[in-house]
């Protein structure tokens, strides 16, 4: 059993080193300012609009959905409800990230791992620099802080979207939306799909950094890290997604 | 000067160095040649710290690179250029933001003495004028000049290169042991080359040593290597004169 799970532990390790060394190398600020800038704007300002078109299908999507469960059951201001709730808790974050993953997490594993095999994360080191500092921490602060704004961009146009479908499909008033968008509502729920949407923007960028910045084998190594960095970012957010409902989202209540 | 001595390095199980100690005295070009596979990047990567042996050590003017720390690693590569078999230039970036990176993080100079000692570096490779130039609009062997240029820039006392004339054509390989040789003349740098190019190391090595299984077989000026009866050498060498 341990010699099957042996390469895990490896590789856990490995992971663990290089989120470690990030950690120290956040004293090495004028390493990794410039660049975090720059990450900041590719992961934000260019992912904007597929972030934004994801969050207008997820929220007419939702309240077509949502309105016909409700039709001769239940009062339909509920939509407003539903799909506040399931975007900002579930939707929002969850997709944001997942587009990222997909979109974000490709190009750093992709643009890393070409580093690595071209020798050029060695030059770095040899230039003395700390290529930690200059590659890996850039992206994880980027994706930390611009993770979360886009997840509130998402939510925000996905709500908007939900609301116009209602009162185009069913006539229901705007007044009527937001009456029961607030029914249920309570801020913790916008703290925790803030802090979830976090939590991801961390470990996509950190998935992918770690898949980068020990690719081998050339060019096809690349492409196997590209892969191995989105799938392992999925599958990421789905078992986190679960243990944060789980284990935060009653805590914080 | 470079002590290396009694070095084993191993990746899995397969032995690349084993036992091997040499030393590279101060003001020389030391040229390193042996068979592809024989380990002469790893020599090379171990000298600078990028891998670390099993055994071992490697004295940079006495200090001992393999037990370094991370401070004490980043100020002895500050001592050090390499240029590597690929060139390895940053490919995101233009010719004179590769060459002025480390400057620019080591030195706080004002923007104007960093601008000119770029132009100074890409003037002594002969490269005038490409400063805003992207590496994939350059020719291999510019590359491998810009990576020249690279190394230098920091005001090295040692340069590594990595095959720096393998995969060129004769005339540009010429071009580039005319640098190595007036790096030498005008810098004083201390050099380590690693080619299994024979015209190469006759040219700009003041000592040549043959890696070969591990350990360095036999070493000595190119008149004695000239005259070695040692298999390799002669394998070396008869690939040379037929060449001549
Ligand atoms: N990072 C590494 N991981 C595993 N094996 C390696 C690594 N680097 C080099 N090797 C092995 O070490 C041996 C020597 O490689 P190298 O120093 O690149 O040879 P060369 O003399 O052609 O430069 C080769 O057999 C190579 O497969
Ligand atoms: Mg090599």
């Amino acid at each position: 059993m341990f010699a099957i799970m042996e390469p895990l532990f490896t590789e856990i390790g490995k992971y663990g080193k290089l989120l470690w060394w990030s950690g120290i190398s956040l004293r090495d600020f004028s390493t990794y300012y410039d660049n975090t800038i720059r990450r900041m704007k590719f992961i934000g300002i260019q992912s904007l609009p597929i972030v934004l078109l994801t969050g207008a299908f997820m929220g007419m999507v939702e309240s077509v959905q949502v309105l016909y469960s409700l039709q001769n059951r239940a009062p339909l201001y509920l939509v407003g409800s539903v799909v506040t709730e399931s975007i900002i808790l579930e939707l929002g974050p969850v997709l944001t990230a997942l587009i990222l993953a997909g979109r974000v997490g490709a190009s750093i594993a992709a643009e890393l791992g070409t580093m690595r095999v071209t020798e050029q994360i060695d030059a770095l080191e040899v230039m003395a620099f700390n290529p930690v500092a200059y590659l890996v921490v850039p992206v994880l602060i980027a994706g930390v802080i611009m993770t979360p704004v886009l997840t509130i961009f998402a939510d925000v146009i996905g709500i908007l979207s939900g609301c116009i479908i209602s009162i185009l499909t069913v006539d229901l008033s705007t007044a009527e939306f937001l009456k029961g968008a607030r029914r249920f509502f309570v801020p913790w729920d916008l703290t925790y799909g803030i802090i979830k949407s976090a939590v991801f923007g961390f470990f996509i960028p950190a998935n992918a950094a770690y898949v980068g910045f020990f690719t081998k084998g050339g060019a096809e190594g690349v492409g196997k890290a590209t892969t191995r960095s989105v799938v392992i970012s999925s599958v990421m957010i789905l078992i986190l997604d679960y243990l944060m409902a789980q284990f935060l989202l009653k805590a914080g209540w | 000067m470079i002590q290396i001595e009694n070095i084993c390095k191993s990746f899995n199980t397969h032995f690349v160095l084993n036992q091997l100690s040499l030393m590279v005295n101060q003001g020389e070009t030391l040229v390193i040649i042996g068979k592809s596979g024989s380990g002469k990047s790893v020599l090379l990567k171990l000298i600078i710290g990028l891998l670390k042996p099993e055994t071992g050590s490697i004295l940079i003017e006495g200090k001992n690179i393999v037990k370094a720390g991370f401070r004490d690693l980043q100020d002895m590569r500050r001592n050090f250029g390499f240029v590597f078999q690929s060139s390895a230039l940053f490919d995101s970036m233009t010719v004179s933001e590769n060459i002025n990176l480390a400057l620019r993080k080591h030195f706080k100079w004002p923007e104007q003495k960093i601008c000119e000692r770029t132009t100074e570096c890409l003037n002594f490779v002969n490269l005038e004028g490409l400063q805003e130039k992207l590496p994939s609009e350059l020719s291999g062997g510019m590359r491998k000049r810009v990576g020249v240029a690279r190394a230098i820039a920091g005001y090295p006392q040692y340069i590594l290169f990595d095959e720096p004339t393998t995969g060129l054509d004769p005339e540009t390989a010429e071009n580039i042991n005319q640098l190595i040789l007036k790096l030498k003349r005008e810098l004083e740098v201390t050099s380590v080359v690693v080619t299994h190019d024979m015209h190469s190391a006759f040219t700009v090595g003041d000592r040549i040593a043959l890696l070969h299984k591990g350990k360095i077989d036999i070493e000595g000026e190119p008149a004695v290597i000239k005259k070695s009866y040692h298999p390799e050498i002669k394998k070396f060498l008869s690939g040379y004169t037929l060449l001549k």
